[in-house]
C-alpha cells in the first residue's frame, strides 16, 4: 500500500494562522504520502481554503512548518520558496488563468520566465499537457473564449507543465455550471490514477468516495474528523461529516 | 492674394517646417520616456511595499501638482544656480518626460489595480518572483487597460510642447511666434500653426489607435 513509505511526501506541522484577528487555523497538521489523495471537507469559512494556500506558501503561517522530502522550507528565502512553489501545483476555484494569453501561453509562460526553457520547447512541452487534458485543439483560444470546464483543464495543465510532486486542488468544480463538472472530474480522476499525490477541497461526495485515500473533515480552522471514506460515510456511523453530506444538495450524493 | 502666398510659401511654411522637426524631435523621445518612466513609477506606487510607494507618490504628486512651465524654468534657469546646466532641448526633453511620467504612472496604477488578484496567486503558485509576475502577468495586461487613457496623455504632450519655448528651445510654435511678430499676420500664422498641432494629432490619435487595436485580445477587458 501507499502508506507504507517511511517518510511522508509532505509534511505540514502545527500550522496556524490569524487573519484580522480571527484565528482562521489552529495548529493544524497532516502528512501526505506519495500517491496519496487526500480530500478536505467541511462547511465554507472551515480553513479549508487557507489550509491549502499555507500549503504553497501563498499564505504565510503565523506559526507551523512544511517539509517536503523531509527538508524543511524557509518562506524568507526567496529562491527556496520560488523552487519550492514550482513543485507543489495550485489550482483555484475561479481558474485565475492568465487573460492576456492564449491556452498554450498560459501552460507554457512559466516554463520560459521561471524554468528558463526557450520559446520551442516550452510550446512543445504546454501543447503535450493541453493534450493530455483534452484541449489540444483550444490552444490558440484565449481565456474568454473557453468554457468554465475549459478554463479549469487549462490551469490543471499549467500546473502539470511544471512536473509537480503535490497537486493542491481548491473546490476546481464549484465555480462551474453543472453539466461542465464532470469533464474537469475526469481529468483529475486520471491523475489520481497515474499516482499523483493530491489535496482537494471538494464538496463532490461521489468523486470522494471512489477516490479519495483519507478524507479530512475541517471545522473552525481545525481537522476535526479523519479517515478512509468508507468509514467517515458508512451509514449509521454517526460522524459529523455524513451529518455534513448529508447537508449538501449534491447531484452525486452522498445520502441514499 | 499673391502676396498672401508668396507670404506663405517663402516664410511661414519653411520656418514652421523647421518648428515642427524641433517639435517632432522633443515629442517623440518625451513620450517614449514618459511612458516607460510612468509604467516604472505606476508600478512603484501600486506594488512598491512600504518604501518605495511613498516616494513614486511623493513624485507623481509633486510633477502632477506644479504646472509644467515652472518646472521648466527649474530646470532651465534654477538649477544653473547650482551648478547644473542643461541644453534648451535637454531641458525641455526632461521637463514633458518627468511631466508626462507623472500622468501616465495614474493611468497605469488604475490598469495595474484592475487586474484581479487571483492572476497574481497564480503566478506566485507557479514560483514566480514578484518582479516577474509584474513584468510577465500584470503590466501586459494593465497596459492594455491603460492604454486609452495614456494615449490622451500623449495628445496632451503634443500641445504641451509648445512650452518649449520658454526655454529657449524654438519648436512650432516657437517658430511661429518670431515670424508673427516680425510680420504682424497672427491671425495667419496662428491658424495655420493650428493646422499643424491637428495634423500632429491626427497622426498620433491614429498610431495610438492601430496599437490599440494590434494589442487587443478577444475578450479582454469586457
Amino acid at each position: 500500500m501507499k502508506r507504507n513509505d517511511k517518510t511522508p511526501l509532505m509534511r505540514v506541522q502545527g500550522i496556524s494562522v490569524r487573519l484580522g484577528g480571527r484565528e482562521i487555523l489552529k495548529s493544524v497538521s497532516l502528512d501526505l504520502y506519495e500517491g496519496e489523495m487526500k480530500v478536505l471537507i467541511g462547511p465554507s469559512g472551515g480553513g479549508k481554503s487557507t489550509l491549502l494556500q499555507c500549503m504553497n506558501y501563498l499564505i504565510l503561517p503565523d506559526r507551523g512548518e512544511i517539509e517536503l522530502e523531509g527538508r524543511n522550507v524557509d518562506p524568507h528565502n526567496a529562491r527556496e520558496l520560488c523552487s519550492f512553489r514550482q513543485q507543489v501545483g495550485m489550482i483555484f476555484q475561479d481558474f485565475n488563468l492568465f487573460d492576456h494569453l492564449t491556452a498554450v501561453e498560459n501552460v507554457g509562460i512559466a516554463l520560459r520566465k521561471v524554468r528558463g526553457m526557450g520559446r520551442t520547447e516550452a510550446r512543445d512541452r504546454a501543447m503535450a499537457e493541453l493534450e493530455r487534458v483534452g484541449l489540444g485543439d483550444k490552444a490558440r483560444l484565449y481565456p474568454a473564449e473557453l468554457s468554465g470546464g475549459q478554463k479549469q483543464r487549462v490551469s490543471i495543465a499549467r500546473a502539470l507543465a511544471m512536473d509537480p510532486k503535490v497537486m493542491l486542488l481548491d473546490e476546481p468544480t464549484s465555480a462551474l455550471d453543472p453539466e461542465l463538472v464532470s469533464e474537469v472530474l475526469t481529468v483529475i480522476r486520471g491523475l489520481a490514477q497515474n499516482g499523483m499525490t493530491m489535496v482537494m477541497a471538494t464538496h463532490q461526495m461521489g468523486f470522494t468516495r471512489s477516490l479519495a485515500d483519507e478524507v479530512l473533515f475541517m471545522q473552525e480552522g481545525q481537522i476535526i474528523e479523519q479517515g478512509s471514506p468508507k468509514d467517515l460515510l458508512a451509514d449509521g456511523s454517526g460522524t459529523r461529516t455524513l451529518d455534513f453530506c448529508s447537508q449538501i444538495l449534491d447531484v452525486e450524493g452522498c445520502t441514499p | 492674394m499673391n502676396e498672401e502666398f508668396a507670404f506663405l510659401l517663402q516664410k511661414l511654411i519653411p520656418a514652421l517646417n523647421t518648428g515642427v522637426l524641433m517639435s517632432i524631435r522633443l515629442i517623440v523621445p518625451s513620450a517614449v520616456l514618459g511612458l516607460a518612466l510612468g509604467i516604472v513609477v505606476g508600478s512603484l506606487r501600486a506594488y512598491g511595499g512600504r518604501y518605495l510607494a511613498p516616494v513614486a507618490k511623493g513624485y507623481a504628486a509633486l510633477f502632477r501638482g506644479t504646472p509644467l512651465v515652472i518646472q521648466l524654468f527649474i530646470l532651465y534657469f534654477g538649477l544653473p544656480n547650482i551648478g547644473i546646466y542643461f541644453e534648451p532641448y535637454t531641458a525641455a526633453v526632461l521637463g514633458f518626460t518627468m511631466c508626462s511620467a507623472a500622468y501616465h504612472s495614474e493611468y497605469i496604477r488604475g490598469g495595474l489595480l484592475s487586474i484581479k488578484r487571483g492572476q497574481v496567486l497564480a503566478a506566485q503558485a507557479l514560483g514566480f518572483s514578484t518582479f516577474s509576475t509584474l513584468v510577465w502577468i500584470i503590466i501586459p495586461q494593465a497596459f492594455r487597460r491603460a492604454l486609452p487613457g495614456c494615449g490622451n496623455e500623449i495628445v496632451y504632450l503634443i500641445k504641451y510642447s509648445s512650452l518649449a519655448y520658454v526655454v529657449t528651445c524654438f519648436e512650432l510654435t516657437g517658430q511661429a511666434k518670431i515670424v508673427a511678430s516680425e510680420t504682424f499676420r497672427f491671425s495667419e500664422v496662428f491658424m495655420v500653426v493650428g493646422v499643424y498641432y491637428l495634423a500632429l494629432v491626427s497622426v498620433a490619435s491614429w498610431g495610438l489607435r492601430r496599437l490599440e487595436k494590434k494589442l487587443e485580445i478577444p475578450g479582454f477587458g469586457h
